[in-house]
């Protein structure tokens, strides 16, 4: 970090994508920080234990594992800050029991995942995209969650503060997948000046504690939430829940709290889809994809069009709920989607799905811990 | 109605279903009987009081009171109540937890929560069995006895949480039975007013799951075995060894007045704050 951290204003840094994340939170209002070290997401967490004491009330704790990181900040959250975690593969398998109580009890909170080579202890660290289906799908249960990227510095800074929106908005945790390659890049970005940036926090009652109703049926599907201490005593559960927090298996209200917290995400799809387009508009050939292999994809795209090829990009910031009508508008317009992805195929099977045979897929799936190259990607767009 | 009852009665919920899902005789209830009168005699506000819960008979406690109340996971009570009491020191955090929830699956936040003297208090029912799930062997069953895993009898060792928390500085560590209501009631108060880490198991019995399989005829026969093996901590260290046999101690182990980690912290900011920063 520079010395210019503690003025007011834009300032311009040469930061990581980790430490972006942490400038990111920061801006977000972000006070509670707990996790457990492990590479390549540490410098967060060492960023945090360094900014979190020298802010008014900010906490930073290192817990005994990851577990028990996602079990403080959910407390926090619940005591009323704005709480986050950082982690990485084997890291992330542990938390998803608390994401599926985050999802369950409504906690708003941030996890970052960097993902690394896996299954298991994998190749620390050499860069990855594997955990995307476990983003959405890991912890047990049908739960809507929402799942953010980033493809270089600067956007980990900005999809860090989108994602503490999205959690706040939403009473949600949200997961922010970055990349080894992502997180560990050093570049210029700007901070923000706090004033440019729109920071939502979650909407708490207003109404005398006894009309309370915790998780009240709404337009909005999202329920107020107070903090714990201040007047709204309610029960916290990850049982299946009536209105008033209490535990019940009537399959009435199982239903209607299992659509509502569906229908809190879907019904706002367009708010939290976020894709970038380049070059897309008479796209022949389009390549779909995210986080830093979006990069080199942004260069092979150039490429081919300094060649004279229709190609184009779809960079996807969300990657669940998956943005649907971006996808679709490409595979209606173009002969060929290319998606190149550091796995074995988890957002192709997304894009094959959403495709419905209207135009022709080319997958590229690297799992050596090597990087996609913008060669690579160029030949499949040459190949069309 | 008791004065008593009437008492319990002012913090029980009366907008949650009832009946509770403990079984006829089940020790739990004392506990939670204990819990009210010490937060009322401490005078404090039910907003203040946070009860965190774990999974298990236990863990249900927290549903009935009108309370700030968390049920969490299985195991990690401890965990939240951390980010809880860091995220809001003013609040008394206190984590219900059973023997399989608190030393088993969660034997590991418990032995870090003590060692950070985070200011929590532990209420830990021990009945030396999973009585939820229909009487399995926990880490705190009795070695030989029976359970639903161990129809031939439990082999291993059975764990001395007293021992374990003293081991990790907590600031508080307490043991006694639901046949000593009134030391329940005494330790629990002290634990919840204390500072730091402080915690109290109570032996607790499950006739259902553990009684029926061990040869108590009836749950007063429990009741009687703990009143018997139950020696007050004083007593105990004066037995000798082959007395002790059967036998186990209660009452207070180690009473220290630490700093919890939250008002350590508090002191990180203000001294940041205030630029001595080295």
């Amino acid at each position: 970090m520079t010395a210019s951290d503690e003025k007011s204003g834009q300032k311009e840094i040469f930061a990581q994508g980790n430490e972006a994340v942490v400038e990111g939170a920061l801006l977000s209002g972000c006070s509670f920080f707990a996790g457990y070290p492990i590479t390549p997401s540490t410098e967060i967490a060492e960023g945090m234990s360094g900014r979190l004491p020298r802010t008014e009330n900010g906490v930073f704790i290192q817990m005994e594992d990851e577990i028990a990181s996602m079990g403080a900040i959910i407390g926090a959250s619940l005591a009323g800050r704005k709480a986050m975690t950082a982690t990485s593969g084997p890291g992330f398998s542990l938390m998803q029991e608390h994401i599926g109580y985050a999802c369950m009890a409504e906690i708003p909170l941030v996890l970052v995942n960097v993902m690394r080579g896996g299954p298991s202890t994998g190749l620390p660290t050499s860069p990855a995209q594997g955990d995307v289906q476990q983003a959405r799908w890991g912890t047990h249960g049908d739960h809507p969650i929402i799942v953010l990227s980033a493809s270089d510095v600067q956007e980990c800074l900005t999809m860090t503060v989108t994602a503490f929106n999205f959690a706040e908005k939403y009473r949600t945790p949200v997961i922010l997948l970055l990349d080894e390659i992502t997180a560990h890049t050093r570049e210029k970005i700007t901070v923000p000046d706090p004033s440019e940036l729109t920071i939502f926090s979650r909407v708490t009652p207003t109404m005398p504690p006894e009309w309370y109703i915790p998780y009240e049926e709404t337009m909005r599907g999202v329920p107020t939430m107070p903090p714990l201490g201040y007047g709204y005593r309610y029960h916290v559960t990850g049982l299946t829940h009536d209105d008033h927090g209490y535990p019940t298996s009537r399959p009435k209200e199982v239903k209607d709290f299992m659509e509502r917290i569906f229908r809190k995400i879907d019904q706002y799809f367009y708010d939290i889809q976020l894709v970038q387009e380049i070059d897309t508009e008479d796209a022949e050939v389009c390549v779909v994809s995210f986080g830093c292999v979006a990069r080199a994809a942004e260069l092979a795209v150039q490429q081919a069009r300094e060649s004279g090829l229709k190609a184009g990009l779809l960079k996807l910031k969300t990657l669940f709920p998956f943005p649907r009508p971006a996808v679709e508008k490409m595979a209606r317009q173009c002969k060929t989607l290319v998606v190149p992805e550091m796995n074995m195929g988890q957002v192709s099977r997304e894009i094959k799905r959403v495709n419905q045979n209207q135009s022709q897929i080319t997958t590229l799936n690297r799992v050596d811990g090597k990087t996609i190259t913008p060669a690579e990607i160029l030949k499949l767009i040459q190949k069309g | 109605m008791a004065e008593v009852t009437k008492l319990i009665h002012r913090y029980l919920r009366h907008s949650k279903k009832f009946p509770h899902v403990y079984c006829p005789g089940c020790g739990h209830g004392i506990v939670l009987g204990s819990l009210i009168r010490s937060i009322h005699a401490l005078n404090l506000k039910k907003d203040d009081v946070v009860l965190v819960a774990g999974i298990g008979c236990s863990g249900r406690m927290a549903v009935y009171v009108d309370f700030n109340t968390v049920h969490t996971t299985h195991g990690r009570a401890l965990s939240f109540a951390t980010g809880i009491k860091l995220a809001n020191p003013r609040l008394k955090v206190i984590a219900v937890m059973g023997d399989g929830d608190a030393m088993s699956i969660g034997g590991n936040h418990l032995i870090h929560a003590a060692r950070r003297n985070i200011g929590v208090t532990a209420l830990i029912l021990n009945n030396g069995i999973y009585g939820m799930t229909g009487g399995q062997s926990s880490c705190t069953t009795p070695q030989d006895s029976f359970s639903s895993t161990a129809p031939f009898g439990h082999m291993e060792h059975d764990f001395d949480l007293v021992k374990l928390t003293e081991a990790c500085k907590a600031n508080f560590v307490a043991r006694t039975t639901v046949m000593h209501a009134k030391q329940m009631d005494k330790m629990l108060t002290t634990a919840i007013d204390q500072r730091g880490f402080n915690l109290v198991e109570v032996m607790t019995p499950c006739h259902t799951q553990y009684g029926r399989k061990n040869g108590f005829k009836t749950i007063v026969d429990m009741y009687k075995w703990y009143q018997k093996s139950a020696v007050q901590y004083e007593k105990y260290l004066n037995l000798p060894e082959e007395k002790r046999q059967g036998c186990f101690p209660i009452g207070v182990f180690s009473d220290n007045d630490q700093p919890g980690l939250e008002e350590r912290y508090e002191e990180l900011r203000r001294s940041l704050a205030g630029g001595d920063d080295k």
